[in-house]
């Protein structure tokens, strides 16, 4: 769905994204991330011909960006760097008027899908108010809800969660789960560690304009081969194990073990387990790792 | 995406309010030489306002007078400063391009939607003033008398009116695509307006100048008030058709400059 090859852009001196190769396949969700200045919005607005790379290329539904932009960007969502719209329109008229500036809305359904993404996102009761009475939320409501117009097969989202409550940011990923099950293809940029880990299947991570991974978060997550053990005993389960292990904090590492013959040995031993699991990395530490100057100093 | 523009033109209360305090001046010189039935001189103060304690009927063509030297362009200014830089400053610019609405379309509705307002005002303006002017103006059904003494029919003078109006609406053009162009350099709706006003105000007085008189035929408002010319008997054309090629030079110049720069632009905003 989205492909980009060398994608490179200089604005001056600086470098903004410095030769990345993005994958986006079809019905992925692939998650985004990247701090602040990262070039995350910059590789956005490249991939949707707002912002013309200096070098490389983007693919969009298999056609070349820009120059296919006419043809692509109306079967593409988009929501890029927070959602706008006219303050003295109301949500329903924003919509109508962003509907019929392009060519591919048709008119005749145009109240009926407006309804449903009013209803999708849960503004059908005050659609009818001018957004300048609008909360943070219900702005960021509507702007998904104008990426949603035209049943998109790929939506491509900046930070959607932003300015949303715990309640709110769950409708959302719940709206987006949604999409993706018929058949949508998620494009999420964000910096929440916690909202890419929870949906997405795949990830990309930048830091500071270069594609420092970009992986299954399946594979990420994949177990790394030890075991975590949690025992009271900590003293008398270190010697049975007997070099095997490493203490962090109240926790033991257990190298190359499988964690059913590992919970047996213990408690045959008289060791009490309070909790055993094999070791899994978080996106967190992934993202960490990978984005450390040590990290990426070798590059 | 053109309708769309002329929609949101007139759904904007700003544009209402623009047109409203256009209209307020001129309404408030007829109250006042209506009360006061002091009219200036022959030869004085805005064109054919000293008619008009005569002949109330030649009041639009004083009102457009009135507010063509600076109200009028200030409004154009503001209106056509705003196109892109106000959608820019909104964020509204990044979610039209990627719907997506093509940016040569979106630059051509934009300046459709800057003429319509200029139509909207100039005939705002010209209708309330007739209304005004044939209340509380002189009423006297004399043959109007030409700027060169000899005397019009009112068929004449209404189809010189017609004429006129629509010659100060294509003098605007000129300061609206210079507003357009300054509107796809900068983010900011206030200075691509500023910008447009400085050009005119820069002309406005090179043409005071006599040193600058080579330059006089290429500043933009060296030929606005030649609509009066159309009220001359036989109408002189000269001045008026050159106003009309220099506003057309104008148009082509900077929609195309606006168009070179906006094509290639990063949209950041």
């Amino acid at each position: 769905m989205i492909t980009t090859s060398g994608l490179t852009k200089r604005f001056g001196p600086i470098v903004a994204v410095d030769g990345i190769d993005l994958r986006v396949d079809e019905g992925d969700i692939y998650g985004f991330l990247g701090a602040n200045g990262s070039g995350k919005t910059t590789t956005v607005r490249m991939i949707l011909g707002l912002v013309l790379a200096t070098s490389g290329a983007v693919e969009l539904l298999g056609q070349a960006m820009p120059k296919a932009a006419s043809r692509v960007l109306p079967q593409v969502g988009a929501l890029v760097e927070g959602p706008a719209a006219y303050g003295h329109l109301s949500g329903r008229v924003n919509l109508a008027l962003l509907d019929a500036a392009g060519a591919s809305g048709d008119r005749r359904t145009r109240r009926r899908r407006i309804g449903e993404v009013l209803e999708q996102v849960g503004l059908a009761d005050v659609g009818r108010r001018p957004v300048r009475a609008y909360s943070l939320g219900m702005r960021q409501r509507l702007g998904l809800a104008a990426a949603l117009l035209r049943t998109p097969r790929l939506l491509v989202l900046d930070e959607p969660t932003n300015g949303l409550d715990p309640q709110g940011i769950r409708e959302i990923r719940e709206l987006l789960l949604e999409l993706h099950r018929r058949g949508s293809t998620i494009f999420l940029s964000s910096h929440l560690l916690a909202e890419v880990e929870q949906m997405c299947t795949r990830v990309g991570v930048l830091d500071r304009g270069r594609l420092a991974l970009q992986q299954e978060l399946a594979v990420l997550r994949a177990p790394t081969g030890r075991t975590v053990v949690r025992t009271p005993d900590v003293d008398a389960a270190q010697a049975i194990l007997d070099g095997r292990s490493e203490r962090v904090g109240d926790r033991l590492l257990v190298r190359g073990a499988d964690p059913a013959a590992l919970n047996a040995e213990l408690v045959r031993a008289g060791v009490r387990v309070a909790e055993l699991g094999p070791e899994r990395r978080s996106l967190e530490d992934v993202v960490l790792a990978a984005t450390e100057p040590a990290g990426t100093g070798g590059r | 995406m053109i309708l769309v523009e002329l929609r949101k033109l007139l759904s904007r209360p700003r544009t209402w309010v623009t047109i409203g305090l256009l209209d307020a001046l001129p309404t408030l010189v007829a109250v006042l030489l209506a009360v006061t039935d002091l009219a200036p001189r022959p030869g004085t103060g805005p064109a054919f306002l000293s008619a008009v304690l005569s002949d109330g009927t030649l009041f639009p063509l004083a009102a457009l007078g009135i507010v063509l030297p600076l109200f009028l362009p200030i409004a154009v200014a503001i209106q056509a400063g705003e196109s892109i830089a106000g959608e820019a400053q909104g964020g509204t610019l990044r979610y039209l391009l990627v719907r997506p609405v093509g940016r040569t379309r979106l630059l051509v509705a934009k300046l459709v939607g800057v003429i319509a307002f200029v139509v909207l005002a100039v005939l705002v303006v010209a209708g309330t003033a007739y209304i005004t002017g044939s209340l509380l103006l002189g009423d006297q059904p004399l043959a109007t008398t030409s700027v060169s003494g000899s005397a019009l029919s009112s068929a004449e003078v209404a189809q010189r009116s017609a004429l006129a109006i629509g010659y100060v609406m294509l003098s605007m053009l000129g300061v609206a695509a210079v507003a357009l162009f300054l509107s796809t350099v900068t983010d900011t709706p206030l200075s691509a307006a500023l910008g447009a006003l400085a050009l005119l105000i820069a002309s406005t007085l090179l043409l005071t100048l006599d040193a600058a008189d080579a330059l006089a035929p290429y500043l933009p408002t060296r030929y606005w008030l030649a609509f009066v010319d159309l009220f001359r008997d036989p109408i002189f054309w000269r001045d008026v058709i050159r106003g009309v090629l220099q506003q057309g030079a104008y148009v082509l110049v900077f929609l195309g400059a606006a168009w070179a720069n906006f094509a290639t632009k990063d949209i950041t905003s």
